[in-house]
């Protein structure tokens, strides 16, 4: 439907001029395996930005306030807080290693000074408190300032500490671990639209959490089933509603997305919705299944659409209609001639994301070479982008690239067989008011702006 | 303590040149600061030795000012500081100075933390009411307003606490402000702030003017009644008990029932969850008129819900609902609308919808009388006695004590035996504990003759159950019997075999002798304890096994005080003095502790 790969419209034909900003992390070409970054996440103003690694470290990025002598410098993200998130665990009664990688990472609305967020590996969730401290208590009884020991004879008066300022100081704090409810890798963590309850979904099961207990969850739906030769799909991706708190959707490997009603029975084994493209039998082939299965569920913000992602394209579906969607966009359609070799070296099974612009007119996602799509839905029109340093000056404008699918390359097209396979663009997210996104790239994560100011 | 040191004291208090009394408070007060949470902890604990030590004046203006910003520590040292401030106010020089306590709890009201902020409101409740009226409105309800209209969420939930300790002391403006702040928060932007005043709404509608309640508490109920979140719809339900005790019969009817007709129907299991489980308070809210016109209905669609947790919730209040009815035409309108819904309920698909009217079902024998119970209960109670879920089963029997007031266990005791035979033998060792703890419910109910006849070797075979738990509360449950059918029983049906399984093979079986020998020997006497077991405790003295052997040792300790003291003196004593010099430490050990217990030395 829409313009395949890119061919039909001029070079930056985003109506977007997109420059860079910033990129974050090392340079080396030897990327150690923990600094690779597994999820990027804004929070709910964009002043902040978190990133989590396979490290199982969370980086917060802060944008910087306006600068006066700058006026056409929107601010930079620069770190805020690192914490070690997660640590690699054993399960000792199943003889498992825990991975620390990060999953997910969630925001929650802000609701005081302090910003809290929500972390996810394989089992455990995590609930982090993010505080700054910016006052000092002085004045003890039994030393001095400089720590000495006063003798215990000689105390003739109390003294009561007094606060005093000091240098801000970030401090991240573990609120809440919810542990021990997945039996299977979380895929998934959700915030609800009533700001006191969460979702969490494995392979099989998706689990409801108070955000204030641990010691309990809700299982609310559960595919497992009874004789596990038996099955047949697991589930991919789940999100709530971002307004209605009682809907949530979750995708599956068989690329259909159901969408389930909280209000209608405690347990969400039946959907009320069921999305389902139904499949054209001329391109059936082997690869089909796998690259059907549905690696990311996002709603908009309106909540009127959802996005999903799948190896080849990008859906988006109105959820009054469950037949069809109502817009594909090929992401990198000249890998399908491709799949044999993809499947081999597994690549065929990456899990890419995607993600909405604040206003739904326009969608992000990753492709390979460290190229990544936007499709703008009001246009049709869509633009190649890729985060590279080679033009990581400050405010230089991003090329758009194209790949040549076959025949011959004309100047300025990359060939798909010298596609770098190896750098993958998994995780992006889009600032919710404004044109900047984050797109995370292997070990480094670059931020691009629009060129409008 | 708290209260002696008066204003004019403040400064003395410190005072003279006690340097050993002042370095205890001096650790108190550096230890506020300590690294170790628990020393922190330890030290707000005594914030009021600090207070004392400081005087009322700096407690004031040094004390406080610290405390109010020391508002990053853990969650348990700002809760300990919560509590510890709501009794401050005579620490700080009375009443008059009760509003200095105000700063450190608004900014503990403020935290993130709802423990902390609830405890640091449940404190402000306690000062307001140490407030003059004059100082409540001069500082109270200032604090009360900033806190409504704060930036954050969190000081906007804690102020909803707080309208209602003003309110009744406030002068007229002032109330008329407090009731804004406070329709404000009924339609905050954050669910938070909402369900926080959702919450609120029926003990706020308590201490306002009828007039009031009509004009304002109603609309929002209904607002909040209708909210898009089910979390918020679901506690305007509890606001309805309230709001409803306040309101005149035709008020309620006009005003609140369309909107709990509507919550009983709404779409969210959650709500109707929320009717179901308030319901009883709701009976008794809205009187009995409305009761038969409209929560009888209500009741009945609760009952066959789709949702298993409605009906579950609902079949709870089964018994409570009937109870409630007014007395006259009571059975027929239970007999009409009532049962015909609880008799699918027996049959209903989800176990936990038959436990839970299995735990109540019993209770309407009492108030249906012996002739409806025998004709329309008891084939209930029959076929429940015989449901495949096992809770069902137990929840019928442990409540069998209700109908047997009524017509007699006999009516069920046909099928109450193969049910009971039936938990006895569950694969489950949590079911079979259960039906332990009420097997002597059931002698006493049953009867003496019964019981030996089809029970008795029930409870002999619990005592070789492979399980420990079992055969722990099998030893518990005989003592039991043996105190609700005498001695005499004893002697003859259960003393004989218990000290059969004294030659047991397996050493389990001969332990188990010795723990029922200590549970029955008080309530056998001394004659049963000297005459038959005794001798059976003894011989054992030289069993191969060493763990019986100390136990032994303890079951002498245990039936030593009942036995007289030629027994003692000529037959444990030269026992437990061998045993004394077992090659085994624990025998040795337990031997010895026997002989200075018994003074046997």
């Amino acid at each position: 439907m829409a313009g395949a790969g890119g061919g039909g419209c001029p070079a930056g034909g985003n109506d977007l001029q997109w420059c860079f900003s910033q990129v974050k992390g090392a340079v080396d070409e030897d990327v150690a395996e923990a600094d690779v970054i597994s999820t990027v996440e804004f929070s709910h103003s964009g002043d902040l930005l978190a990133t989590g690694d396979k490290g199982g470290r969370v980086v917060i990025f802060q944008r910087e306030q306006e600068n006066k002598s700058r006026p056409h410098s929107r601010g930079e993200y620069n770190v805020y807080s690192t914490f070690q998130s997660h640590e690699p665990e054993f399960d000792y009664l199943k003889s498992l290693e825990i991975e620390e990688k990060i999953n997910k990472i969630r925001w929650l609305p802000q609701q005081s000074a302090a910003h809290f967020l929500l972390s996810t590996n394989d089992k455990t969730i995590k609930l982090w408190k993010i505080s700054e401290r910016d006052k000092r208590a002085e004045g003890y009884n039994l030393k001095d300032e400089d720590g000495r020991l006063r003798d215990p004879f000689r105390i003739t008066a109390l003294r009561v500490p007094i606060l005093k300022p000091m240098d801000l100081m970030v401090e991240a704090s573990p609120r809440r671990i919810f542990a021990n409810a997945h039996t299977y890798h979380i895929n998934s963590i959700s915030v609800n639209s009533d700001h006191e309850t969460y979702l969490s979904a494995d392979d099989l099961r998706i689990n409801l959490w108070h955000l204030e207990i641990t010691d309990r969850s809700f299982n609310i739906v559960d595919i497992k089933p009874a004789n596990m030769e038996e099955l047949t799909e697991v589930i991919t991706a789940a999100e709530f509603h971002p307004h209605q708190c009682n809907v949530l959707v979750y995708s599956s490997s068989k690329g259909t997305i159901r969408l389930c009603d909280m209000r209608s029975s405690a347990l969400c084994d039946r959907h009320s919705k069921f999305f389902e493209e139904p499949e054209d039998p001329s391109s059936r082939s082997f690869f089909s299944e796998i690259i059907s299965s549905v690696s990311d569920v996002k709603f908009s913000h309106s909540g009127r659409y959802m996005m999903t992602r799948d190896y080849l394209s990008v859906k988006v579906w109105d959820l009054n209609m469950e037949s069809r969607p109502v817009e594909t966009h090929q992401v990198h359609e000249y890998l399908r001639s491709k799949l044999c070799s993809l499947y081999e070296n597994d690549c065929i099974f990456d899990k890419f994301e995607c993600c909405w612009n604040g206003s739904d007119s326009a969608i992000m996602t990753g492709s390979y070479n460290n190229f990544f799509r936007m499709f703008d839905r009001t246009t049709w029109r869509d633009v190649t982008l890729e985060a590279s340093r080679e033009n990581s000056k400050p405010r230089a404008s991003l090329k758009p690239r194209r790949v040549c699918a076959g025949g011959k390359r004309k100047k300025d097209e990359v060939s798909v067989d010298s596609l770098d396979f190896s750098k993958k663009i998994l995780h992006t997210a889009w600032h919710p008011a404004e044109n900047i996104i984050a797109v995370a790239a292997t070990n480094n994560l670059y931020i691009f702006q629009d060129k409008a100011n | 303590m708290a209260g002696v040191a008066g204003p004019g004291t403040g400064q003395g208090a410190a005072g003279g040149d006690g340097d050993d009394s002042l370095y205890p408070i001096a650790v108190l007060i550096d230890e506020l600061r300590n690294e170790d949470v628990q020393l922190r902890l330890n030290s707000i604990k005594k914030l009021s030795t600090i207070a004392l030590a400081l005087g009322v004046e700096r407690t004031r203006t040094e004390l406080l000012p610290f405390l109010t910003d020391t508002i990053y520590d853990e969650d348990e040292v700002l809760l300990a500081l919560a509590e510890q401030l709501g009794n401050f106010t005579g620490l700080v020089g009375g009443p008059d100075f009760a509003h200095c306590l105000l700063p450190p709890l608004e900014s503990l009201a403020t935290v993130e933390e709802t423990v902390v902020r609830d405890k640091a409101v449940e404190s402000l409740r306690q000062i307001s009411q140490e407030h003059t009226p004059v100082a409540l409105e001069a500082h109270f309800v200032p604090l009360v307003k900033r806190l409504a209209s704060g930036d954050w969420f969190t000081s906007r939930t804690s102020a909803c606490g707080l309208f209602s300790v003003c309110y009744p002391r406030a002068s007229h403006a002032v109330k008329a402000e407090i009731r804004q702040h406070f329709r404000s928060l009924c339609s905050d932007d954050t669910p938070m702030v909402r369900r926080a005043a959702a919450s609120k709404l029926g003990e706020f509608a308590k201490v306002l003017e009828l007039d009031s309640v009509k004009s304002e508490i109603v609309p929002l109920f209904t607002n909040l009644a209708s909210d898009e979140q089910d979390s918020v719809r679901l506690l305007a339900v509890e606001a309805c008990v309230s709001i409803a005790q306040l309101l005149s019969e035709d008020d309620l009817e006009a005003l609140v029932m369309p909107t709990l007709r509507q919550a009983a129907e709404d779409k969210s299991w959650r709500v109707r969850y929320m009717v179901a489980d308030k319901f009883s308070e709701l009976q008794k809210a809205v009187g009995p008129k409305i009761t038969l016109n409209d929560l009888i209905p209500a009741f009945q669609n609760l009952l066959k819900d789709c949702e298993a947790e409605v009906r579950a919730a609902a079949a709870h209040k089964v018994k409570e609902l009937c109870e409630n009815l007014p007395m006259e035409g009571r059975e027929t309108i239970i007999m009409n609308q009532i049962l015909p819904y609880i008799k699918e309920l027996v049959s209903d698909t989800n176990q936990h919808v038959k436990s839970a009217l299995a735990s109540v079902i019993m209770g309407l024998s009492t108030i249906l009388g012996k002739g409806n119970t025998i004709e329309h209960l008891l084939p209930l109670f029959l076929a429940q006695l015989k449901d495949e879920c096992p809770e069902v089963r137990l929840n019928i029997i442990s409540n069998l004590d209700c109908v047997n007031e009524v017509i007699g266990i006999r009516q069920l005791s046909q099928s109450l035996l193969p049910a009971i035979v039936e938990l006895a033998e569950d694969a489950k060792w949590r079911v079979r504990l259960a039906i332990i703890e009420y097997m002597p419910l059931l002698a006493g109910q049953l009867g003496v003759e019964f019981f030996d006849e089809k029970l008795n070797s029930l409870c002999m075979a619990w005592l070789v159950d492979h399980v420990h738990a079992i055969r722990e509360a099998a030893t518990h449950n005989l003592m039991k019997l043996v105190q609700k059918f005498g001695k005499e029983w004893a002697q003859n049906t259960i003393v004989p075999k218990v000290l059969v399984m004294a030659n047991d093979p397996n050493y389990l079986h001969r332990m188990t002798t010795l723990f029922c020998i200590n549970a029955l020997s008080e309530a056998c006497g001394q004659e049963i304890t000297t005459k038959q077991m005794l001798p059976v405790v003894l011989k054992m003295a030289r069993d191969q096994v060493a763990n019986v052997r100390f136990n032994v040792a303890k079951s002498l300790q245990k039936i030593g005080p009942i036995l007289d003291t030629d027994a003692l003196q000529e037959e444990v004593k030269p026992v437990l003095q061998k045993l004394g010099q077992d090659e085994d430490v624990d025998v040795k050990y337990f031997a010895q502790e026997a002989i200075s217990v018994l003074a046997l030395a």
